[in-house]
């Protein structure tokens, strides 16, 4: 472990596993969404971040060669055959759904890093993250803005709005700090100019949120004590329950297709 | 968070398929206001490629002409021919027209 490939399949893995793992807690709130136009545009979203982990796992499996056993490991294998302590998103995108208000504060608060990320990895000295970047860069600055119109409606509407809105921004800003840690894996890759520099997204990310706050008429947490561990495999309780709902078909049926 | 369609207005969305021809009604969305809407009628009317610019408009913001009023409105112009550029032929070249 610790080589250069090691390091740049811990890394891929991070962004896919960031990607699905958002994508999975979005397609729960499918029907429970305030209008069936939300539902359409929050499954839109999912499936975008679907096609974004898909390439990244994709890439991860060429990066990773063959199992043991002389099997590529595919989409579905990153997807569905690891364990809990396997995957390495953030906490951030694996916090519950509880209103509607935290799916939108969840939402934005990732979209507001995820775009200035992958502008930032559009100049990535890897191919195939770079032509990643490409194609995302799009998606996700479609997502910032549906996120960050929401935010502003409920924090700018009604009471109530206002309230649940600030609660929930409240509560996940515990989880926002993790979103720009920096390890080995991501001090070598940036020196290799592979990976994009956290600290500049982070002050991208902070413009961003400071002025849609503003213009909710929220206020801008103070940083306390932020959570982390899910980037190395430590999770939150209520992540065990997503992953075995997101993995009981395929684990009860291996192999099965449409 | 059960939705109640009545909180939200109903807006009428126009789709460009692509330069050159007009906006054609599509359907409608229900948004809380106009940027959600025009947003909600990318996902629901553009999501296979099928335009280029949106529209939408607030449906009570549109006046429509009454049916019952079909016969006064419309009829007269039936027998007048003379208004169709019947003689006029169009050049291969002229689309869309």
């Amino acid at each position: 472990m610790g080589s250069t490939d090691d390091h740049l399949v811990t890394y891929v893995l991070r962004q896919g596993d960031r990607a699905l793992i958002l994508a999975q807690r979005l397609l729960e709130e499918i029907t429970h969404a305030p209008e069936i136009e939300e539902d359409m545009a929050l499954s839109n979203l999912a499936l975008d971040l679907i096609g974004q982990a898909r390439g990244l796992y994709t890439y991860a499996g060429e990066l990773e060669g063959p199992d043991d056993d002389g099997n590529a490991r595919t989409e579905d294998h990153y997807a569905y055959w690891r364990e809990q302590h396997e995957f390495l998103n953030p906490l951030l995108v694996e916090q519950p759904n509880d209103d509607f208000a935290h799916v939108i504060g969840r939402q934005f608060l990732h979209d507001a890093m995820a775009l200035p990320y992958w502008q930032a990895m559009m100049s990535s000295g890897d191919d195939t993250l770079a032509a990643l970047a490409g194609k995302t860069v799009k998606e996700t600055a479609y997502h910032l803005r549906h996120s960050r119109s929401w935010v502003v409606r409920l924090g700018d509407g009604t009471d109530e709005s206002h309230r649940r809105m600030q609660t929930a921004i409240d509560h996940l800003w515990r989880y926002t700090g993790e979103l720009f840690e920096r390890d080995e894996v991501d001090d070598s890759l940036v020196d290799a100019g592979v990976a994009a520099d956290a600290d500049a997204v982070r002050d991208e990310w902070r413009r961003t949120v400071d002025a849609a706050l503003t213009e909710a008429t929220l206020t801008v947490p103070d940083d306390g004590v932020m959570q982390s561990g899910g980037r190395h495999g430590r999770h939150t309780e209520p992540f065990s329950y997503l992953i075995g709902e997101m993995q009981v078909l395929a684990r009860a049926h291996p192999g099965a297709s449409w | 968070m059960s939705g109640s369609t009545s909180d939200w207005p109903l807006w009428e969305v126009f789709v460009r398929a692509k330069r050159g021809v007009s906006h054609v009604h599509a359907g409608t969305v229900h948004a809380p206001d106009a940027e959600l809407a025009l947003q909600n009628a990318r996902d629901l009317f553009t999501r296979r490629s099928e335009g280029v610019s949106l529209w939408v408009v607030k449906s009570t913001d549109i006046t429509a002409s009454d049916p019952d009023d079909r016969d006064a409105f419309f009829d007269p112009a039936a027998d007048k021919s003379f208004r169709h550029p019947t003689d006029f032929d169009l050049p291969d070249e002229v689309a869309n027209m």
